[in-house]
């Protein structure tokens, strides 16, 4: 009841389903980057991963658990804050509010489009077929995952569309990272500006991590 | 100097209101901005109308009663300064002021600019105070209270009450006036013992009175004429925690 | 008529003791149904209204704030007294009660005083455990500073914010009764009228500042806490809502006015620059610990810049005419002499009344920086209005109207001459004296509120029948219908003046005639154009809108045709009393080097006047002040 109720329980909820989901970005990240490896990199990762069997769906109920919670409280907190501020200012200026934390609805719902995007595109796999890991196998008869994600990113439009999704994650995660710490109570007015930068700073990283991916395919530094 | 001022006029709560444009002429540098929007006023009773009705008390910044947001800043925007304490000689001739009431579900307009802020009231019944008895006390040195402590409590205690937190919210949130008396009580010794209570109540009363969430925009604290820091959120939020594991 | 202030005889020590035991009681579960309107939620109405709640008394707090946090007691920044002797410093109650019944002129009374010192010590405790966040050591014990002259360091703070603080604590107690459903608040609602029936105080008749209904409340007492009346001034540092309303309604209905004349005018406000000024602002009185005061010497010296006027053409008057004190010299005396050279035409700045406060020697002999740190939030906020650096150029200032020493006349159980009707704080006239010393206000608001009230009400009560008259008696419904005259009266004159226009009027005759220095022609004056002013209020005064909604002008107006009928009684105490005492400083009654000089002889007693309508002389009450503990003395500053 607390949590799911008051104003700061809900708030809460929303920090630890978005650190824990700020832990898969970053994990995931690391996994991505074996694609760097090579073939052998991507594609073994990718078959120790499916051996882990049930777990993987466990770890994928917990995921769709925390990312449920986490849209459910950001939209009904989003339509009560609106409807807590019925009328706007004719003149209006800001101060301290940023653009990222404005627009943490619409990046939101974004994101949200983008993994049903990205995982009919690389889970699914249905939007590229003839790419398709599960029918293109390795050399060693594992999934081609490498081939999967290099050709789907020689694509422009592809490319395009990830590297907009990361911008789009960069500034949900640039006031998302400090606005963790804030609600679980864990900056003060000595600690915020850093913890803020630092932020920033981690989404920026995680923004050139994963777009590094498609760009250095689209390039043709990374290729088959 | 000569200004145009874009003003909020609403009769009453049944109104639906509208902005309105008036001329404030020489108006001197040195007055506040009450004392202009005062010789406003007097210009339009001479001309038969209805003067604008403000609220505003002691103009000395402490009240908290002179409650308008000036150019979409909540009193004007200047560092640590209620609407009383701002004056004509930080706008420049020839300006276009836009003056509007608080604006937040929570605090309906009574009338143009002045609006009803009961509900921050009904926050502090919810807890904000401790359930000491008159008279029935300790010594007021048998509590020890270093000296850190003291002035943190103090820093939270200087909210005025005003509203300008909400007014500047994006979400209409009361978080930081909360998180204030929250703060200052629980960082006290005397207050400690129904911080729990406290925290739980007066938070759930947030929601009852209309308020909106806090999602750390921090536009609060910009707003604030006293400067009060957002690190008493953070306060307040840990000490949610505390009571939810309780 | 002698009036009786119902003071215990005896040993003061133990008047308050003997005189809570001889008080009745209220039986626990009878104090609910007795109902208590507290008007005013400052100091005294919120800390009585709390008490009283907590006791289990069903209790109406009324304010005119939006919120009953909002009561001028915020403003007061310096602190708060108490005999605490923490400091091991010499304190003790019998010096609280010497230092302030000698500071008020020896014109308060005794016992009063005494219990205001006795249970001095009870508000720290009591605020400490509200969570008032006090000023502390470094090894955690609350902190001390000197104040106003005393030479002991008995004043507790808050910062500069303690009456903020205290306030804040007293509102929180009343929020805790919120709670618990013992006390209602009614805000923004105003006072208009007391109502007496068969000469018993039994409600009130007050109007709904938000829709203008006119509203009917009764109760078996009534406690009024509603501040003082220096704005009948206009400009002073009093809220701009403070008003003698409420009290001088009462005082229609027959509750004495005491010692009106007593003012107090705080020598360190910035000064007003120009017509468009609505209210003066204090800064705190520590500042003439290091500034020097002067004027230049030559009257076409004052339109130049101060640094270009050389030392030996400028006069340091406080340090020219009191050497020993200089600068430090007390408040009333800082304050006339900063007239005198303002009237001789030496005053500097807008309308050229104010004097240089001069910090250059301070700062060539500590330097900028000790400077900054002792008086950085004063020198930042005098920046703020004035726009001027005060290190690199004296600072203006000139004294204000700031407290009300005077009030409605009470008893030692603070009722008035209106059995039912309780006036405490700034409201009654009962402790300051001629003379309130800094840092006594609060205590005295929050003594009466938390430590005098809840005992000396239950006296009174238990003599009367719960609900035994209620709003359902004609007399409320006769006030309500005259309230309502008045209202549609001032609504229909339609004339050409404002409120706040005639306000100014009259706050400039009082200013002039009746502020720092009265003299017999000035007073004079001031009553054959107080009653022209009055005239021309009911006669051309134009209020806007209409009396059912928000009307600000209407709060106004109303406010005014008060201080127009009671600045005249203000003026006649003045008139009457002829000596110079505290803050009542009459130019006829001074010694040959301008110091005040009381008239122990004629006038040790307070004078309370009983209004008898406009053009009718009011009748004067007195009640002799006898002085059996502490020895009528002369105060010399020189």
């Amino acid at each position: 009841m607390q949590l799911t109720e008051n104003s700061v329980g809900r708030k809460l909820l929303m920090a630890v389903t978005g650190a824990l989901l700020l832990g898969f970005v970053i994990v995931h990240l690391l996994g991505n980057s074996s694609v760097f490896l090579g073939p052998d990199g991507i594609n073994s990762y990718a078959e120790n991963l499916h051996n882990l069997g049930p777990i993987v769906w466990v770890f994928r109920l917990v995921m769709l658990g925390l990312i449920v919670v986490h849209i459910w409280f950001g939209v009904s907190l989003t339509l009560e804050n609106s409807a807590a501020t019925p009328i706007g200012y004719a003149s209006q200026e800001y101060r301290r509010a940023t653009f990222s934390s404005r627009t943490m609805i619409y990046t939101g719902l974004a994101l949200l489009a983008f993994i049903i995007y990205h995982l009919l595109h690389f889970t699914v796999q249905i939007t590229d077929v003839e790419f398709a890991a599960r029918q293109n196998m390795d050399a060693i008869n594992r999934p081609d995952v490498f081939g999967m994600v290099v050709n789907g990113f020689k694509q422009t439009f592809t490319t395009v569309l990830y590297v907009v999704a990361m911008i789009v994650l960069f500034l949900h995660l640039s006031h998302g990272v400090q606005s963790i710490l804030q609600t679980v109570g864990l900056s003060n007015d000595k600690s915020l500006p850093v913890v803020t930068l630092a932020g920033k700073g981690l989404a920026f990283v995680l923004l050139l991590g994963y777009i590094s991916i498609p760009i250095l395919i689209i390039a043709g530094i990374v290729k088959i | 100097m000569n200004l145009t001022l874009n003003v909020w006029r609403q009769n009453g709560a049944g109104d639906k209101g509208r902005m309105e444009q008036y001329q404030a002429k020489n108006v001197s540098p040195d007055s506040s901005f009450l004392e202009m929007l005062d010789e406003v006023n007097e210009e339009l009773i001479r001309e038969g109308k209805e003067p604008i009705a403000f609220d505003h008390d002691c103009r000395e910044g402490i009240c908290g009663m002179c409650s308008q947001v000036i150019n979409g800043k909540p009193h004007g925007g200047q560092d640590r300064t209620t609407v009383c304490q701002l004056h004509m000689r930080s706008f420049k001739d020839g300006d276009a002021i836009f003056i509007e009431p608080w604006r937040a579900k929570a605090f309906p307009v009574l009338r143009d600019l002045a609006v009803d802020r009961n509900a921050l009231d009904r926050i502090m019944e919810a807890g904000g105070y401790t359930s000491c008895h008159t008279g029935g006390v300790a010594d007021g040195n048998a509590l020890l209270i270093g000296k850190p402590e003291a002035d943190y409590a103090m820093d939270a205690a200087e909210c005025i009450g005003c509203g300008a937190c909400v007014a500047g919210c994006l979400n209409s949130s009361a978080m930081l006036f909360t998180s204030a008396k929250v703060a200052q009580l629980a960082t006290l010794p005397q207050g400690k013992v129904e911080a729990a209570k406290r925290v739980k109540s007066m938070t759930a009363e947030l929601k009852a009175q209309g308020f909106g969430n806090c999602t750390n925009h921090y536009e609060c604290q910009a707003s604030c004429p006293k400067g009060i820091d957002v690190k008493f959120i953070a306060t307040l939020n840990r000490e949610y925690i505390k009571a939810l594991v309780k | 008529m002698i009036l009786d202030g119902k003071c215990p005889t005896g040993p003061i020590e133990t008047t308050w003791d003997r005189h809570r035991f001889e008080s009745k009681l209220v039986n626990p579960s009878n104090k609910r149904k007795f109902k208590i309107l507290c008007v005013g939620t400052g100091l005294a109405g919120g800390a009585a209204a709390a008490s009283l709640g907590e006791l289990g008394y069903n209790v109406h707090a009324f304010c005119y704030q939006d919120s009953a946090r909002r009561a001028h007691s915020i403003a007061a920044q310096g602190g708060i007294n108490a005999a605490k002797n923490y400091p091991n410093d010499g304190d003790s109650i019998y010096r609280l009660f010497y230092d302030t019944i000698k500071g008020g002129d020896f014109r308060a009374r005794e016992a009063d005083v005494w219990r205001l010192a006795q249970v001095s010590n009870n508000i720290i405790d009591q605020c400490v455990a509200q969570g008032v966040p006090f000023a502390r050591d470094y090894a955690g014990y609350l902190d001390n500073r000197s104040f106003g002259g005393a030479q002991v360091s008995r004043t507790f703070y808050a910062r500069g914010q303690t009456g903020q603080q205290l306030l804040l604590g007293a509102y929180s107690a009343l929020c805790r009764q919120v709670k618990a459903k013992t006390v209602t608040l009614h805000e923004r609602r105003e006072m208009l009228d007391l109502v007496v029936v068969d000469g018993v105080a039994k409600g009130i008749t007050c109007r709904n500042m938000v829709t203008g209904e006119i509203e009917s409340h009764w109760g078996d007492a009534v406690i009024l806490a509603t501040g003082g009346y220096v704005n009948v001034f206009y400009l002073s540092t009093n809220a701009m809502g403070c008003s003698v309303t409420a009290a001088w309604k009462a005082a229609r209905k027959g509750a004495y006015m005491a010692n009106p004349c007593y003012t107090q005018i705080h020598p360190t406000c910035i000064p007003q620059s120009g017509e468009h000024q609505s209210k003066l602002t204090l800064m705190s009185e520590s500042l003439r610990n290091d500034g020097r005061c002067w004027v230049p010497k030559k009257k076409e010296d004052c339109d130049k810049p101060a640094g270009s006027i050389p030392e030996e053409d400028r006069d340091y008057y406080l340090e020219r005419k009191y050497p020993s004190f200089g600068n430090l010299a007390p408040r009333d005396i800082a304050s006339r002499a900063a007239k005198e050279q303002c009237d001789d035409e030496r005053g500097v700045g807008p309308g050229k009344r104010g004097v240089y406060l001069d910090y250059q020697s301070a700062i060539d002999r500590v330097g900028e920086d000790t400077i900054r740190e002792r008086y950085g939030n004063l020198f930042e906020m005098y920046e703020k209005i004035t726009d001027e650096n005060a290190y690199k150029q004296p600072m203006r200032i000139y004294p204000a109207p700031h407290y009300a020493m005077g009030g409605l006349w009470v008893d030692y159980n603070c009722m008035s001459n209106v059995p039912g009707l309780f006036v405490l704080g700034e409201a009654n006239f009962s402790v300051h004296g001629a003379n309130r010393l800094g840092a006594s206000a609060l205590m005295q608001g929050l003594a009466d509120g938390y430590f005098v009230i809840p005992y000396t009400i239950a006296g009174y009560l238990a003599t009367v029948k719960p609900g035994e008259i209620t709003a359902e008696h004609p007399e409320f419904k006769k006030s309500a219908d005259e309230v309502k005259g008045t209202i549609d009266k001032m609504l229909s004159i339609n004339g050409k003046k404002t409120p706040a226009e005639l306000h100014r009027e009259l706050g400039k005759v009082m200013w002039e005639n009746v502020g720092m220095a009265r003299s017999d022609s000035s007073l004079k004056a001031a009553l054959k154009m107080i009653p022209e002013i009055r005239e021309e209020f009911w006669n051309n005064v134009k209020v806007t809108g209409k009396n059912g909604e928000f009307n600000q002008q209407l709060e106004n107006a109303g406010r005014l045709a008060d201080f127009l009928e009671f600045a005249e009684i203000l003026t006649k105490d003045a008139l009457n009393r002829e000596e110079s005492c505290g803050g009542h400083f009459r130019v006829e009654h001074q010694t040959d080097d301008g110091e005040a000089m009381r008239n122990d002889e004629d006038f040790c007693y307070v004078a309370a006047w009983e209004f008898k309508g406009n053009g009718v002389e009011p009748e004067m009450h007195k009640e002799p002040l006898k002085f059996e503990n502490i020895k009528l003395a002369v105060r010399s500053y020189k």
